[in-house]
């Protein structure tokens, strides 16, 4: 049978892949620019469709505290905010990374610092990859940058989520989630039955029967136990860099330069890599898929292969240039080019930073 | 084929929709399709834009700055977008409250009564259908079937009793675009 086609937006999407993927609960507080999500939530009637749970909490630290809850009783739960809201939840999260809980975020990015402003940006990049709240721990990240995107890498964060007993976040931006593009749409699946909870998630407090008790915690007050604790999780983090990294390459085989960018400067750079091609320059790009665990070894291979140099494009003041400094670890040249604050950069301009900075330098 | 256009007006003119509605006839016909609105504190104080990219292609930016063509339905669209265009481009504009009138000369303009003619009718509300009729006589490149599938995807089925005078009104835009020719 052929696939359902449809014009939505990304907040749109990623709503009605919640209510497909057989999401147990979406509990959110809204904010500009994702409150679609919830909109489009309420207005789909998802109790009647899939039995789904759609609650406006009172606030983003209510919201993530019952996806704590939730995902304790092996449910597949979610929210949605946009920076200001997901800084507040950053309590809970490192709870739920603490007590090795599964659940999926959604962040539609705005220009921050503070309220800052609506428009998009990819300022939250090290709050996503690096932890965000309190102790060792980092959220699995995946970056869309498309509709379709927006639709496919909920179900897939999801999975991730459970594999690994670890939260996982969408780090997305106010242009992803409110441009339409067309998504292909695939057959619901049904919420899972108590039974295979139980069976999936022998971990989760499913109602102790004949089993010792499951606690869910992220408290140990004994150092040796929480050390153990730790160990366990690094080992599971180790295993997610091992074997979870996805990416994507435009034009890659014969690219004497790369641009490294994800979500929607991926999209500009997509532009700018025909614009240099037009020009006789072989420049190629890299989409991080996941930012973390991030493609370093690529990269890492890229620039010992044939690549000279190197520029990550950001909509931030340099975040994951970071991360792709480590990966080059100096062995050519490799630099920021960004706009923020809700600003977007253009095509034109990256090329011209590549061409001066790097190629010229 | 690729075609790159801004449609920029006042919120409650149906510029978001108009878009909508070619984006999905876009789709009807087996092409790539973007459509990025201008959100937030712009559409609340009352202007409303939307890019839309038709495209043979898969889409690269969906973020534009300059246009294949411009549908321009406000002065403050005018001074924002009439330097847009790509040399070449086109401008679609509504003279209705227009002070100042397109002056370049390396663009082809249009202009197209539509606040007028979508009163005649009765019906202010079909008023940017009568400007996607005018559209679609200066650039046809989707076909009006795909385009009353696309109007009928995108208006919800309670409003279906509508498609009828939609579809007269996009007639009526078809009939009434002229070339303008400064003087």
């Amino acid at each position: 049978m052929e696939k359902e086609l449809r014009l939505m937006k990304g907040n749109e999407a990623i709503a009605e892949a919640a209510i497909r993927a057989g999401v147990d609960a979406y509990y959110g507080y809204p904010i500009t620019p994702q409150s679609e999500v919830m909109e489009y939530l309420t207005e789909q009637k998802p109790e009647d469709r899939s039995g789904m749970i759609v609650l406006q909490a009172e606030s983003e630290v209510a919201s993530i505290n019952m996806i704590y809850g939730a995902a304790g009783a092996g449910k597949r739960a979610m929210t949605s905010s946009s920076s200001p809201g997901i800084s507040l939840m950053q309590e809970g999260l490192s709870y739920i990374a603490g007590a090795e809980l599964p659940c999926v975020l959604l962040n539609v990015v705005r220009g921050g610092p503070g309220l800052g402003t609506i428009q998009p940006s990819q300022a939250d990049y090290f709050q996503s990859t690096k932890g965000g709240g309190h102790g060792d721990y980092h959220l699995i990240t995946l970056a869309p940058s498309s509709v379709q995107e927006m639709y496919d890498f909920l179900k897939i964060s999801f999975e991730l989520a459970e594999k690994y007993r670890n939260p996982a976040m969408i780090l997305s931006d106010g242009a992803i989630g409110q441009m339409m593009e067309k998504v292909e749409l695939d057959d619901p699946v049904s919420r899972r039955t108590e039974e295979e909870i139980i069976n999936d998630f022998p971990w989760a407090s499913t109602g102790k029967k004949n089993r010792e008790r499951n606690i869910i915690t992220s408290l140990e007050l004994d150092p040796a136990k929480q050390e153990q604790i730790n160990l366990n999780i690094q080992k599971k983090y180790r295993e997610i860099e091992e074997k979870e990294v996805r990416f994507e390459k435009v034009q890659c085989d014969d690219a004497d330069y790369l641009l490294v960018a994800y979500g929607t400067s991926a999209r500009l750079c997509q532009e700018t890599v025909k614009l240099a091609r037009d020009k006789g320059i072989k420049l190629g790009l890299l989409r991080p898929i996941t930012l973390y665990p991030f493609p370093s070894k690529e990269i890492a291979t890229m620039v010992n292969d044939r690549v000279k140099g190197v520029v990550a494009v950001e909509m931030s003041s340099g975040q994951m240039i970071e991360d792709v400094k480590l990966a080059v670890n100096g062995k050519v040249p490799a630099e920021h080019y960004g706009r923020f604050g809700g600003m977007i950069p253009s095509p034109e301009k990256i090329l011209e930073f590549l061409e001066n900075q790097i190629m010229g330098g | 084929m690729t075609e790159e256009i801004i449609i920029a007006g006042f919120g409650g003119q149906g510029v978001l929709s108009m878009g909508k509605i070619l984006a999905y006839s876009g789709i009807m016909q087996d092409q790539e399709v973007s459509w990025m609105p201008s959100y937030g504190p712009e559409m609340r104080g009352g202007t409303a834009n939307v890019t839309v990219i038709i495209s043979d292609e898969r889409i690269s930016s969906p973020i534009l700055s300059t246009f294949d063509t411009a549908i321009i339905l406000n002065q403050q669209s005018m001074d924002k977008f009439e330097d847009a265009v790509k040399p070449g481009g086109v401008l679609i504009y509504d003279p209705n409250g227009i002070t100042r009138h397109p002056e370049r000369e390396d663009i082809e303009v249009y202009q197209i009564a539509a606040a007028e003619e979508a009163s005649n009718m009765g019906m202010n509300k079909v008023f940017n259908m009568v400007v996607l009729g005018g559209y679609l006589k200066v650039k046809p490149l989707v076909k009006m079937d795909n385009v009353i599938k696309g109007l009928k995807k995108s208006l919800p089925e309670r409003y279906h009793h509508l498609l009828p005078v939609n579809e007269k009104a996009i007639k009526r835009g078809l009939e009434i675009v002229q070339e303008y020719k400064k003087n």
